[in-house]
Formats: C-alpha cells, structure tokens, sequence
C-alpha cells in the first residue's frame, strides 16, 4: 500500500464537479427553494434584529401587499401591487433587448426621467393647446423622442468609436436628473420658494375602471409585443446573434452598427413610452424621484428573468411584492425604511446564489473510498473531455450591476 | 519469459484500474498501462478517449478516482506536479507554460528547489550541457519571445530533463511542428532513450507512431484496449484498436473534368490589427471542379485570406474576381461585405477555423444555426419552417448524434458542431467552398466523413478551397496545393505528385535566419 510518508494523506471532505444539463423543473425547484430559504433568513432577521416574530413577520408581507380586513383597503392595496408591479415590468422589458445583444444599457433611469420631463415640459408650455387628445399626442411623442436620443447617443458611440456604454449610459441619468432640477428651479420661479411642481391640471390620460387600468394593459400588451419581437422577428435574431458573437454576425452579414443602433433606439421609446405615462397616467406631475431608482431595479429584474419577458412577470412581481411586504414591516416596528432593500437584497443574493447549484454538483467523502486515496487535486474544470457548461441562468459575462 | 524479465528488471512505470470521472463523463475507466525502461511507448486513440486525462494523473495535474500508480514496482501517490517530479516524471503540455520576457535557462530553472544559490552562469552551463547531451540546438540565452514554436517546445522539454526526470510525457508534440521538424524531434526522442529514459508519447497520427515507438498503447472512449509490439502492428490494425471497426483509410480523389476558372485573387495584400502585414501579393486561381490545397504554418495568413473573399477581412490592395458560372459575368469581390456579395447571387460558402465563434452561434439549437443563412427571407417574423426541415436533413444524412434538434449546439460534441455547420454550408449548392482546418478535433469517421462530403461537392462542380494542417491529408485530397508562408504564397503544387518534404520546405523556407540552422540540418 502507500508508502510510509503519505499516511496521512485523505480525500477532501468536498469536491464539486460541473453539473449537465438540468430538467427544467428541477431548475425551477432549486430556484423556488433559493427564495424560501431567503424569507426564513429574513425572518429570523426580523426576530432578531426588530423583534418580529414569525407570525408578525408573515402578516406584514400580507398587509403590505394585499391589505388587511376591509375589502376596500384591500383592494387599493392589490392594484398598488399591480401598479408597481407594472411600472417596474415596463422598464425591464425597455432594457431587455439592449441586454440580449449585451449592450449593458443602465442608463434607463435616465432615459425614463427625461421623457417624463419631455411630457411635462409640452404640458406647461402647451397651454396654448386647447384640445386635450392633441395635448396627449404630442406628449408621447415628446417623451418617446426625449427617450430615444437619450438611448441613441451611448449607442452611436459604441457604434461607431466603440465607447463603453455602460459608463457612457450612466453618465446620462446625471445629466437627466439635473435637467429636471433645472426646470424645476424655472417652472416654480413665482411659487414662493416651493421647488416642487404639484400637480399638472391638463394632459391625464383618460381612465376607466380603476386608474390603473389603462397603464396596466398598456404595460401587458408590451410584454406580448416584446415576446414576440425578442422570439419571434428577424430583428430579435439578429438581436441574440450580435450578443452571442459579433464575429458570427459580421460572418452571416449582420450590420452589427445598425443593430445596435437600432435595438437602443427600441429601448429609449419604450422608455419613453414609460416616462409618458409616468406623468399622464400615474403621478401627473414630476420630480427627480419620479422614477425612484427604479431604472436600476429593472436591470436586476431583467437578468432574473434570463431576459424573458414573460419570466420577467414573475420577477417583477417578486421584488415589488417584497418591497412592499418589507416596508410595511418596517413601519409597523419603525425601523429604517432602508429595510426593504436589505430583504431584496438578501432574496436576490439567494436566488443568484442558488445558481451555483444547478450549475455544479457537490460530493462529499465516500466512505469506502480506496485505501490510498489523497488529496484531490481540485481541478475538475476545464478538462477537455467535458461538455460545456449548461447555459446559465444569469450570463456570467457583464460585471457589476449599479 | 516476461513473467521473469519483470521481477528482475521492475516496470518504469505501471499503471492498474484507473478510473477517473468528470461529472457524468466517464473519462477514464480501469485503465492499466506499463511502461519499460528505455522504450517508447505511444499513447494512441482518437480525442476524447481519456489519453491527455489519464497522463495528467501521472503528472498529477488530477487525482485519480480509483486506482493505482506503481514506479519502478513501488505504489506511489501523485497528488501534484511537484509529487510527479519526486518520482523522476516530468510532462510536456500541449499548450507551452513559459515566461515569455525570460530568457531558455530562466525558464528552466523558473520553480526548481534544490537549495543551491541561483547562479545564471551555472544554470546556463548545466542547460547547454544537457542540449548537447541530447542534441538540442538552442541558446539557454535567447529570450522565449524570440523563438520559434518548435524551440519553445525544446525549452518545455528542457525544462524536465532538468528537474532530472527519467520518464518523459510528451502530449501530441508534433501537433505545432513542421515535417522537418518532427524528424528533429523524433532524433532527439530516440537519443534519449539511448540513455535510459523513458518516453510516452500521446498521438492519434499513426504514421508517427509507426516510425518512433516501441509499442504502442491504445485507449477507446476512455477504457484500456491493449499494448501491441509497433513492429507488429500496421495502420489499420492500429485504427481499428482505435475506432472499434474497421475503417477505410484511403480518400478516393477522382480527377478534375471540366473545371473552369471560378476565382482569380491578384495581388491581394493586407495588414492585421496590429498594422504587421498578414497578406503579401498573393495571387492565385481557383477552379470549379477541384479541390485547392491550402498549406502553411498556422497564422501564415490563412485565415485572412479566406475572410476576405468571404468579405469579412478586408485587404488593402488587390483583387478578387469570381467568375459567375451561369452568365460567366466577372465580379470583384473586394471591398464587398457578406450581404452585399450574397445580393451578387455569388454562391459562396465559408466554413472557418472557429467554428462556434463565426460560423455557429453556441447557445441556439441546430434550427436556428441552421437558419443563419436564410433568416433574412420572409417578412418581419421569422419563418421557422424551411429551416427546420434543412435541419432535420442534415442531422438525418449527416448522422448528427444530438438529443433533438432543440439541444444548443455548444453541447454536442466537435464533431457533430462541425457537420452542422458543414451541412449548412452545403445546403446553398455553393459554386465556391471554402473550408479552414474542417477536421481540426475530429475523429477518424468524422474526418472521412467530411472528406466525402468536399469529395461530393468537387464532383458537382464546386470549386473546394481546403486550408489543412495534416500534410498527409492535403497530399491525399487535394488536386493542387498552395503554401502559403509569412502571407506570401511560396508555391502552387500538384497534389499527386509533391511529396511531403516539397510542401514543409516551402512552409518554411523564409523563416527567420534563427531558424534557418534547423531547417538546414534536416533538409
């Protein structure tokens, strides 16, 4: 047997191999256990940390969300679920195709917030406008032409001298931000000192049923439009082509210029077609927190979903359901209302986390290993014999998010 | 007789029942393998059969699952390269691991613990010592940038001997050299069994085989076949122990009937990226009907060539001229891109070098690789059908194994990528075909499979630009062979009469005059 300097020597307790391909509902288990998982450990954060116990914890997420008791309460409660739901929906899919081509676009806050500042401008100057109908359509065209040259500039630089989009794209949602402060400082000049606009009295997009209606069908007939465009159109292939390997598209003949071009200028209008609504539909008026961050929040959501827009329901609605579950806890037991986005975090980091799992497999000692076993050599990857990796869920390429 | 020639005389090296998994790939299993002092062993079988992975057990890059490793008759644990030195073995990688800004001996003496004080001068000496001991022509001094792909590898090999390894692992070593080259090679393997060490040499070219070593191992899908005596084995006994069948080895190659001209490039240079010219006033005709070798070191300009007559490169002076075969209207090429030359109504296909970075995109199935090339029919939405069918052809006569037509074609295997993409290119009836390096990676029935397929398209007309690594190959395919060296074409032969020796000097005739010694000693 082994000579009498390796005695010692013994299997790692562990080793991890690459996983093959995965069923997809076994996928979807892993993934549904990830997010479990991450509301027991929040929970007991809660318990430990704000002195909420379980049952506590569970009814606050209820109450944020679907209201508690009285039918009526509820009922606002839900469709606030679905507007947020909705908002955040609408925004991911705008960066969704730009993202398949890996174009790292995380300028829709900006592109978001200068076209509801579009919207608002035609609103104040417009007075002039008598017919209302005529008002809404020049705001949307406003806005979606706002948001469109906010896209359109990152991309015709990438374009063209290859400038990186995701600093060029983050550089813009200052530059929208401060364009509203500027006309915010000019539009209440003669209000006595308040900076802040109130409501706009003309320019609300007609409503029936309840106020969200509208907004919410608008937001779903986007969805099936981008289903189909990313899946379905010729563009969306060339989409997918470009993100995979430009050199594979130069080869085929794809003008690699004008997809980008034109992908970012898809994203801008339905950015802009966000930011109008913003203003027509929902707040009615602006500020620099119109959109709250939720540009960014849209790019987690997007990657969540692996860039689907029908998946990307779901994630929506996961991250504003927590939100709300999670600021209804915090003002019940005052605490910071930082909390909310500590529970998010903590759901996104198990779910991304759980990925580990379903791309690789993890061993542990055998007890009847053979007698002269040693230290394995850990490394398992990148042997030749192997099958590549299955596609995975949350691409690895694209560094930081925010 | 043998039974008492091994208790006298213990085996170098001895393997028993190594098995090794990755996964749910099985890439060793149960695999003994002996090894005698002062013989060369080759370790043959096709990719994929688990040759690299069970070496790199010996050199103790993995650990095996299960199993046993016995050197000179002693059981041993091997859990990392520096183990595998402590037991005299040393192995020489596919890919070089040398620090390119030092100089041959700073490489080599680069990791060595033997507690002496690092002296250049001595390490200098000690390495020109072993060089001549074995006949290596190097300079400890010059720098590893400078050199040639074939000195590197000397270097790699020095690296060992001088870590005072007594049994050598060299893994496909002939796959970068140059026939001349290889020869150089060959001499010093032999000369260093004179002295006593001990060769493994992992290869799948049988012809090698046949001329270095002593016996020959063979593995097939990961499990021991058995060790023949080389002088008794031929070629196809050996493939056969490879493949698991027997298996043709002869290409047919029909003579060209009516060919005509269908491309003439003139004077076509270029520079890469970098401003260094890559393509250097090469001219060249090709014709429908025959199948164009093109042979060269890799990096020789190639590549470039083939993408600017596809319309991806584009060179900076030249032209491209493509005969129509159906009006015989002339056209150049240059300056258009894909589409544009596709909108010509040229019929060209192109299957480059990197297969799933330009010809295939690896996370979509076979239908929408498939439909690469015809997506563009149809209004806005894509029309799934045609390329569906075109898929289900290929994969049926082609005999792709894939779980369905929905698996990314990243997960299949290098063969079955290669004849979807090569099925693809058929597909459009072509009047011009280009191939680069279509086996590269494949194994034998696949090789010979896409061989009858260029052989097929020849036969209707088709005009074959096949850019190859394997000199035996081209000489056996191809009707004529253009080298290419340094972006210069340096000759067009005749593929039925040039020999192998004709093809590898004019691959490297203009190299740098630091190379001009080897390749006069072995000339």
């Amino acid at each position: 047997m082994a000579s009498e300097h390796h005695t010692t020597v013994k299997e790692p307790l562990i080793h991890i191999t690459k996983n093959a391909a995965m069923p997809f509902w076994k996928g979807l288990l892993i993934r549904a256990t990830a997010v479990v998982a991450a509301f027991l450990f929040c929970s007991l954060l809660a318990a430990l940390f704000i002195g909420a116990n379980p049952g506590e914890f569970i009814r606050a997420f209820i109450e944020g969300n679907f209201g508690g008791g009285a039918w009526s309460l509820a009922r606002i409660r839900i469709w606030e679920l679905i507007k947020g739901t909705a908002i955040l929906l609408i925004i991911s899919l705008a960066v969704t195709p730009a993202f398949r081509m890996r174009f790292w676009n995380i300028g829709a806050e900006g592109q978001v917030l200068i076209s509801a500042l579009a919207s608002a401008a035609v609103v104040y100057y417009g007075k002039g406008i008598k017919q209302e109908w005529l008002l809404l359509v020049l705001m949307l065209i406003a806005a979606v032409a706002a948001g469109i040259i906010w896209a359109a500039i990152p991309a015709i630089f990438k374009a063209l001298w290859n400038a990186n989009e995701t600093l060029f794209t983050l550089m813009m949602n200052y530059v929208a931000t401060l364009s509203v402060a500027y006309f915010l400082v000019i539009w209440t000049k003669d209000k006595n000192g308040s900076s802040s606009l109130g409501e706009l009295q003309r320019g609300h997009l007609p409503s029936f049923g309840n106020t969200y209606l509208v907004f919410t069908i608008i937001v779903l007939l986007t969805t099936a439009f981008m289903f189909v465009y990313l899946y379905y159109s010729k563009h969306g292939y060339e989409i997918s082509v470009v993100g995979e390997s430009q050199r594979t598209a130069r080869y085929i003949g794809i003008n690699v210029k004008k997809v980008i071009v034109r992908t970012m200028i898809l994203s801008g209008a339905i950015c802009g077609l966000t930011g109008f609504m913003l203003v027509a539909a929902l707040d009615h008026t602006i500020t620099v927190d119109t959109v709250g961050g939720r540009g960014f929040t849209a790019i987690i959501v997007s990657w969540l979903a692996n860039f689907n827009p029908l998946i990307m329901i779901g994630t929506a609605l996961l991250v504003v359901f927590l939100n709300l579950g999670a600021g209804q806890l915090a003002t019940t037991f005052r605490v910071s209302n930082a909390f909310p986005d500590v529970v998010v975090g903590i759901v996104i980091f198990f779910v991304i986390g759980c990925e580990f799992f379903i791309r690789y497999k993890v061993h542990f000692r055998h007890k009847n290993r053979h007698a002269a076993g040693a230290i394995h050599s850990g490394s398992d990857h990148g042997n030749d014999q192997e099958n590549a990796a299955p596609a995975p869920a949350i691409p690895d390429k694209g560094g930081k998010l925010k | 007789m043998e039974q008492t020639e091994a208790r006298t005389v213990p085996l170098a090296l001895e393997l028993k029942g190594i098995t090794k998994t990755f996964g749910t790939i099985r890439a060793n299993y149960n695999v003994d393998l002996d090894l005698k002092h002062g013989e060369i062993l080759a370790l043959l079988g096709e990719n994929g059969s688990g040759k690299t992975t069970l070496m790199n057990m010996v050199a103790g890059i993995y650990y095996p699952d299960d199993g046993q490793i016995f050197v000179d008759g002693e059981e041993v644990v091997i859990r990392s390269p520096k183990d595998a030195f402590d037991h005299k073995i040393g192995m020489i990688h596919q890919h070089f691991k040398l620090v390119d800004l030092f100089s041959a001996a700073e490489n080599v003496v680069l990791g060595v613990k033997d507690g002496t004080k690092y002296n250049i001068k001595e390490v200098n000496e000690r390495v020109r010592e072993i060089a001549d001991r074995y006949g290596f022509n190097i300079d400890p001094k010059e720098k590893i940038h400078e050199m040639s792909v074939s000195q590197k590898q000397t270097v790699e090999i020095l690296k060992v001997l001088y870590r005072g390894a007594d049994i050598l692992i060299l893994d496909e070593p002939t796959a970068v050299l140059t026939p001349q080259e290889t020869s150089k090679l060959f001499a010093v393997l032999r000369k260093m069994k004179e002295h006593g060490k001990s060769i493994i040499i992992i290869t799948h070219k049988l012809h090698e085989v046949l001329s270095i070593s002593d016996r020959v191992a063979v593995l097939r899908k990961g499990e021991y076949i058995g060790t023949v005596n080389t002088s008794e084995s031929t070629e196809s006994s050996l493939t056969e122990m490879m493949v698991g069948k027997k298996v043709s080895l002869s290409i047919d190659r029909s003579e060209p009937v009516n060919t005509v001209e269908r491309l003439v490039v003139k004077g076509l240079s270029g520079v890469n990226e970098e401003g260094l010219k890559v393509l250097d006033d090469v001219s060249f005709s090709a014709f429908g009907g025959e199948i164009l070798g093109i042979a060269g070191i890799a990096g020789s300009g190639q590549r470039e060539l083939l993408e600017a007559i596809a319309g991806i490169y584009s060179p900076e002076a030249g032209e491209i001229l493509y005969n129509d075969p159906k009006d015989g209207a002339r056209v150049n090429l240059r300056k258009k891109t894909p589409l544009q030359i596709r909108e010509l109504g040229v019929r060209l296909s192109f299957v480059p070098e990197d297969r799933l970075g330009m010809g295939l995109v690896g996370s979509m199935d076979i239908t929408d690789n498939v439909m690469l090339r015809s997506y563009r029919s149809g209004f806005v939405l894509l029309n799934r059908n045609d390329p569906k069918k075109l898929a289900e052809e290929i994969v049926r006569d082609l005999e792709v194994a894939t779980p369905s037509l929905k698996t990314p074609v990243r997960r299949l295997s290098g063969g079955n990528v290669q004849k979807v993409l090569v099925g693809r290119e058929i597909a459009s009836a072509p009047s011009l075909l280009m191939a680069a390096y279509p086996v590269r990676g494949l194994d034998i029935n696949s090789s010979y499979a896409i061989y009858n397929l260029l052989n097929e398209q020849k036969e209707r007309g088709v005009a074959v630009i096949f850019v190859g690594e394997d000199l035996d190959v081209l000489l056996a395919l191809c009707d004529r062979i253009l080298v290419i060296n340094s972006g210069r074409v340096t000759g067009i032969l005749d593929g039925r009469k040039a020999t192998k020796e004709e093809v590898g000097f004019l691959m490297t005739k203009s190299d740098r005059v630091g190379d001009a010694e080897t390749k006069g000693g072995a000339a």
